[in-house]
């Protein structure tokens, strides 16, 4: 994990490197900033040195000092802000990773326990046209539903006025304004998890010890849940982790057009800026966010499949 | 083997190929069918879209900021378009009544290049008088004809992603190949790379890489830009996946022959190896063609990707953005139905290619 992390970081700090112009040439076409003010700041962040002498420099101070740099554009260390954008994305993240599984587990069991029904061949329509609709897609409609009809806040995390509010006002308030953005990205991932639900339980339902269990006359509730599901659950967990890298990606999208301000939405606002630091940084984030998915993703399989515990 | 026993009568069966089995499997699967004669009328429309337009993506008059849809209809045997005006309010129109203008076929308008190099002025249809505007999906902000900027942007969303998908998984393949076959330290270094890039969400892999391109590129160079970028991220996956196959591939007893023959290595796996994982490579290539289009789309509608005034999908997006607009000109997210209906229609095609190719399930 941590080798994975350096690499990622110097990968990026040498694609930063490569990009034409930095924050300093922005700079210097101010004319209120000196000369002699901006060789100074270049030699105080290293920007004249090699990149990988940067990435050192870079990396010396995490260690030491926890510190992951100065954001030029926004005058503040980079860590406060990343921090407090790293949460707004898991916040995200975690609860439309949530909605999606409470909703598509029983959907695809039940579309499973009524193969060929109608409420299959309907989630089955569904399931094809979630995973047709694109993010930006969805995005976009569900601000026009959020603009047109009022129901829900058009962009942002929280009211402006929210620092005015009881602590209690003010988690209502998040709340408020997370659920069209979780919402969102949640219905992105559902139909996957659907179909994969519904084929992985139509597979264990074809199994042998479902018909002995059957044939020993168990109720057909206790087939399917005690039976059946454990073990159609265990290739979900699986794509539970690949499943997380679609949906940081799909959070980037969603971050950005509908005004979420999580790490994506940073990315870009420290990309147009020429922030390489900071680019950097969320990279690395995010990349780090997935890899702590996938460990915890590790971590129930071998909670829910008693053979990987053995290992 | 049927082939050595000789077949005396004339109308006895020949064994169907491979592929003939392949294709009369994906016949019978009607959604995937469907699916692809979808692609095909795109595509198509894609390289005829100057012909087809009845304007040019540049064209704008500003006068019809926000015309809302035209659609033609039947008055006695001619099809007509009614007139709109713009009323007291800005961007809100009202129709006049009875002051239509007729629908001609094959009427010379803004002047284009058909297929890229005959240069050619006739369209499809329109009204031939700019005071009648056949604006079938309406204007955007600049009064540009948002039905015409489709059919210019689907040739470069729709292009990108066959292009893209060729790059990366030729790539991929060749890569994957040399991994899988020589293995070692070869094969180790490759994987390790792989899994660097496959680690980062690819969102954010694709913004860095974009930084390192320079600002004020031309449309060409973008476009070169995009697909260089899209298939840094696809090759990876790819790779890893033909490495597993070679794997085992190269155990087999045909590849064994082939190295007692004395092939060189390259020629084992461009040529004994790597044809057999085709029929994943194609199902597998159908399926990601969608993330490759969504790709430029996505970096287009940041604004880092096609700029105006050439069209994409993506960047027609962009306008839809402001709340303001989105509310009052729905019509501005025309390019979003485009882009669900062709990964509707790559998705079905791949799941029936899929379907197909997997022997074990008839």
């Amino acid at each position: 994990m941590v080798p994975l992390l350096l690499g990622v970081s110097l990968l990026t700090f040498l694609l930063m490197r490569l990009a034409p112009g930095d924050y300093f040439t922005a700079m210097s076409q101010n004319p209120q900033i000196t000369p002699e003010t901006i060789a100074r700041l270049r030699a105080q962040y290293h920007a004249d040195a090699a990149w990988y002498v940067q990435w050192f420099f870079w990396i010396k101070s995490i260690v030491l000092h926890g510190d992951f740099g100065y954001s030029m554009a926004y005058k503040i260390p980079a860590t406060s802000l990343i921090i407090g954008r790293l949460w707004n994305t898991f916040l995200l993240s975690f609860f439309a990773l949530l909605i999606a599984w409470l909703v598509a587990l029983p959907l695809g069991i039940w579309a499973a326990v009524r193969k060929d029904s109608w409420v299959d061949r309907g989630c089955s329509l569904v399931a094809f046209v979630g995973l047709s609709v694109p993010d930006v897609l969805l995005s976009l409609l569900a601000l026009w539903f959020a603009a047109s009809t009022g129901w829900f806040p058009v962009g942002g995390a929280q009211n402006p006025t929210a620092f005015l509010m009881s602590p209690w006002q003010q988690f209502l308030d998040r709340a408020y304004h997370l659920i069209l953005p979780a919402l969102v990205l949640a219905a992105a991932d559902l139909a996957g998890i659907m179909r994969q639900m519904r084929s992985n339980l139509l597979d264990t339902l074809r199994a042998e010890y479902v018909t002995s269990a059957r044939a020993r006359g168990l109720a057909e509730g206790w087939v399917i849940y005690k039976h059946a599901l454990r073990n159609a659950i265990n290739p979900l967990l699986t794509i539970f982790g690949y499943s997380l890298a679609a949906l940081l990606s799909g959070a980037f999208i969603v971050e950005n057009i509908m005004a979420w301000p999580g790490l994506g939405r940073l990315t870009m606002e420290a990309f147009f800026a020429k922030d390489s630091y900071l680019v950097v940084d969320c990279v690395v984030m995010a990349t780090a966010l997935l890899i702590i998915g996938n460990f915890v993703a590790d971590l129930l399989l071998a909670w829910s499949d008693p053979r990987i515990r053995m290992k | 083997m049927e082939t050595a026993t000789p077949i005396p009568v004339a109308d006895a069966k020949i064994p169907l190929s491979p592929w003939q089995l392949f294709w009369q499997r994906l016949k019978r699967r009607r959604i995937a069918m469907a699916g692809g004669i979808i692609l095909i009328v795109l595509y198509t429309v894609a390289l005829l879209a100057g012909f087809i337009a009845p304007y040019h993506y540049e064209h704008l008059d500003t006068k019809y900021s926000f015309h809302p849809p035209v659609w033609p209809r039947l008055q006695g045997l001619h099809l007509v378009v009614p007139r709109y005006v713009e009323s007291t309010n800005v961007f809100s129109y009202h129709l006049v009544p009875n002051d239509t203008k007729p629908v001609h076929f094959f009427v010379h308008g803004d002047k284009y290049k058909l297929l890229g190099f005959i240069p050619a002025s006739i369209h499809l249809f329109g009204s031939g008088d700019s005071d009648y505007p056949v604006y079938l999906f309406g204007a955007d902000q600049f009064g540009r004809d948002v039905f015409s900027r489709l059919l210019y942007g689907s040739q470069i969303s729709l292009s990108i992603g066959v292009i893209g998908i060729l790059l990366s998984f030729v790539f991929g393949m060749i890569i994957g190949g040399i991994s899988g076959y020589f293995s070692g330290v070869t094969d180790t270094v490759i994987m390790r790379f792989c899994e660097l890039i496959m680690s980062v969400p690819a969102l954010y892999l694709i913004i860095s890489l974009r930084g390192t391109f320079p600002p004020g590129m031309s449309s060409a160079q973008v476009y070169a830009m995009i697909v260089i970028i899209l298939s840094f991220i696809g090759w990876a996956g790819m790779a890893r996946v033909i490495r597993g196959m070679t794997l085992s591939l190269r155990e087999q007893q045909f590849v064994l022959a082939a190295r007692a023959a004395g092939a060189t290595p390259i020629r084992i796996i461009t040529r004994h190896i790597l044809p057999n994982t085709f029929s994943y490579v194609i199902v597998a290539a159908t399926l990601s063609v969608p993330y490759y289009i969504l790709g430029e789309v996505v970096l287009s509608f940041l604004g880092v990707g096609i700029q105006e005034p050439s069209a994409s999908w993506g960047n027609m997006l962009t306008a839809a953005q402001n709340t303001e607009y989105l509310r009052n000109f729905p019509w501005l997210l025309a390019p979003g139905a485009a882009i669900f209906v062709t990964v509707l229609a790559f998705n079905f095609l791949g799941d029936g290619l899929r379907d197909a190719a997997d022997t074990k399930s008839l």
